[in-house]
């Protein structure tokens, strides 16, 4: 099972920094998703130290916001990269495996 | 009542469709164009250096023109950042094209948030060293202001309000601030305020904009999204919703993507005029594509306005090229190299070399970043050279050369920026 079949989120970008959020489709799952959807897990995935990533929870919306400094190769006005933005980081975030329920 | 307050556009290239059904149909108070990137503001001023009549939004006459007439006849009022680099002018413009459509309206600018004549001593996030560092290099700098200009431009009696840098949400929360007579210390109303205007400033992002997924997250008739409305009550609550007959969606689901957009700690939201707390918001579908929002609060601003800094930082110098079919890859990879080999210039500080693409379909993206304009040229020209010069069967060249315009960020009092309505003098006073 992979995050996208349980959350949905979007991604921001402020200078070098990105954000995710990752927002569960239904609000029984969001206590699985907070277990699941670590900082190390989402850095790991994204290939970014983990001291970079930080989480913020709100649950009565079922929603989790990362936030990830250093993210963006020097920011969206200085990045050669294609997506300069990341707008695409929070498709390759909902790409994520999820463990399996114990 | 409720106040009816609406987006016409979320950044510069946004649709005008959208905005010129809610101008006509929807029963606005008040219609804001939110048009200003980080960078945006920083291309206006190369133009105005060009020429000082520019510097405006260059689709500023097409939005007035669509939008105007529906406005003018439902006594809806227009603000806006349009003005980017030169507010005055775009209010010249705006009154003229006013006139032209025989209308009867204000128009004033807010001006103030240029502060690139003060800005020499302040240390920039980015670079660490002081802006005075960056010399001739300097573009820009503008800060953030809050909702006091576009406030006393209202007093004034202005229908159109146009103002170079805000906060986005500032250019929401004024004219609520205005039509309640909501206190400047009331910083409960002041964050529910904000959280209203920070969910409509992106336009479609929150009526299914930026959403579908298809099979898993579907938005109905996507092609004619329509754009936001909120419906705000005196005590800063809301109903987010669109007009009847538009595609797209408001659901729990979009508002807390867009709640979320762009936000770090969802507790501390940093406007000039408050610390937004959107951490106990509540979202509940009380209608077809109609969102409750309520419960958002804030507290005391930090007195201090986010300034961006703009400065040229070199070139871009960018080239791509397609290979397909047989071994497509591999020519990729072997054209990546020839140019790896013929472009050594120190003049090039980064390098980024990409195949992008299926292993039958592949297209080598080449880019650069150049002190100079002549060698951002050379690579671009290395690219197209492949033709002849690289692996079998290269095609459909493109090439990009453009001087980088990079943004750096840093704070300044609030009391250093002060801001002034500037109500033009009517058509009729003028004759």
């Amino acid at each position: 099972m992979k995050l996208h079949d349980l959350a949905h989120g979007r991604t921001g970008d402020k200078g070098d920094t990105s954000n995710i959020s990752v927002i569960a489709y239904r609000a029984q799952d969001f206590d699985r998703l907070l277990q699941a959807v670590t900082t190390a897990r989402v850095a790991a995935h994204l290939g970014q130290p983990v001291g970079a990533v930080t989480r913020y929870v709100l649950p009565q919306l079922g929603a989790m916001n990362f936030v990830i400094r250093g993210a963006l190769a020097g920011g969206v006005t200085r990045s050669l990269a294609l997506d300069a933005h990341g707008k695409c980081l929070s498709s390759v975030l909902l790409d994520m495996p999820l463990p399996d329920l114990d | 009542m409720t106040f009816r307050i609406g987006c016409g556009a979320g950044f510069q290239g946004d649709r005008i469709d959208p905005a010129q059904d809610l101008a006509e149909r929807g029963g606005l108070d008040v219609l804001v164009f939110e048009c200003l990137a980080e960078r945006t503001i920083a291309l206006a001023q190369q133009a105005k250096l060009a020429d000082p009549a520019t510097g405006y939004d260059p689709l500023l006459e097409a939005r007035l023109r669509a939008c105007l007439p529906g406005c003018a006849q439902n006594g809806t009022k227009i603000i806006t950042n349009m003005g980017a680099a030169n507010p005055l002018a775009a209010a010249k413009l705006a009154q003229t094209i006013v006139a032209e459509l025989g209308l009867s309206l204000r128009v004033a600018a807010v001006t103030g948030d240029d502060v690139s004549d003060r800005i020499a001593g302040y240390a920039l996030d980015e670079t660490g060293g002081l802006a005075e560092a960056l010399g001739t290099r300097l573009v820009s700098a503008n800060a953030y202001i809050g909702v006091k200009g576009i406030i006393a431009a209202l007093d004034q009696g202005a229908d159109i309000v146009i103002c170079g840098r805000a906060s986005d949400p500032a250019l929401f929360l004024a004219p609520m601030v205005h039509h309640f007579g909501w206190s400047l210390d009331d910083f409960t109303r002041l964050g529910r305020g904000t959280l209203v205007g920070h969910l409509l400033e992106c336009s479609a992002q929150v009526t299914g904009g930026y959403f579908a997924d298809p099979g898993v997250k579907d938005v109905p008739d996507l092609a004619n999204i329509g754009f936001p409305l909120a419906e705000v009550s005196e005590d800063g609550n809301a109903v987010i919703t669109k007009l009847d007959g538009t595609g797209g969606l408001v659901s729990p689901a979009t508002c807390t993507e867009q709640l979320l957009y762009e936000i770090h700690d969802p507790a501390a939201y940093l406007q000039p005029d408050v610390i937004a707390d959107f951490s106990g918001v509540t979202l509940t579908q009380v209608g077809p594509d109609r969102v409750a929002v309520k419960g958002a609060d804030g507290r005391a601003p930090t007195g201090r306005l986010k300034v961006s800094v703009a400065y040229r930082d070199g070139w871009l110098g960018e080239g791509q090229i397609s290979y397909a079919g047989a071994n497509a890859r591999a020519r990729a990879d072997l054209a990546a190299q020839i140019l790896d080999q013929r472009l050594t210039q120190p003049q090039i500080s980064q390098r980024l070399s990409q195949v992008i693409g299926t292993d039958s379909d592949v297209r080598l993206r080449y880019a650069t970043r150049c002190a100079d304009k002549a060698t951002a040229e050379r690579v671009a020209q290395e690219v197209e050279a492949l033709y002849l010069c690289g692996p079998a069967a290269g095609g459909g060249v493109t090439k990009t050369v453009k001087e980088i315009i990079a943004i750096a960020s840093t704070l300044m009092p609030a009391g250093f920026v002060p801001t002034r309505a500037n109500l033009l003098e009517s058509a009729d006073e003028a004759a």
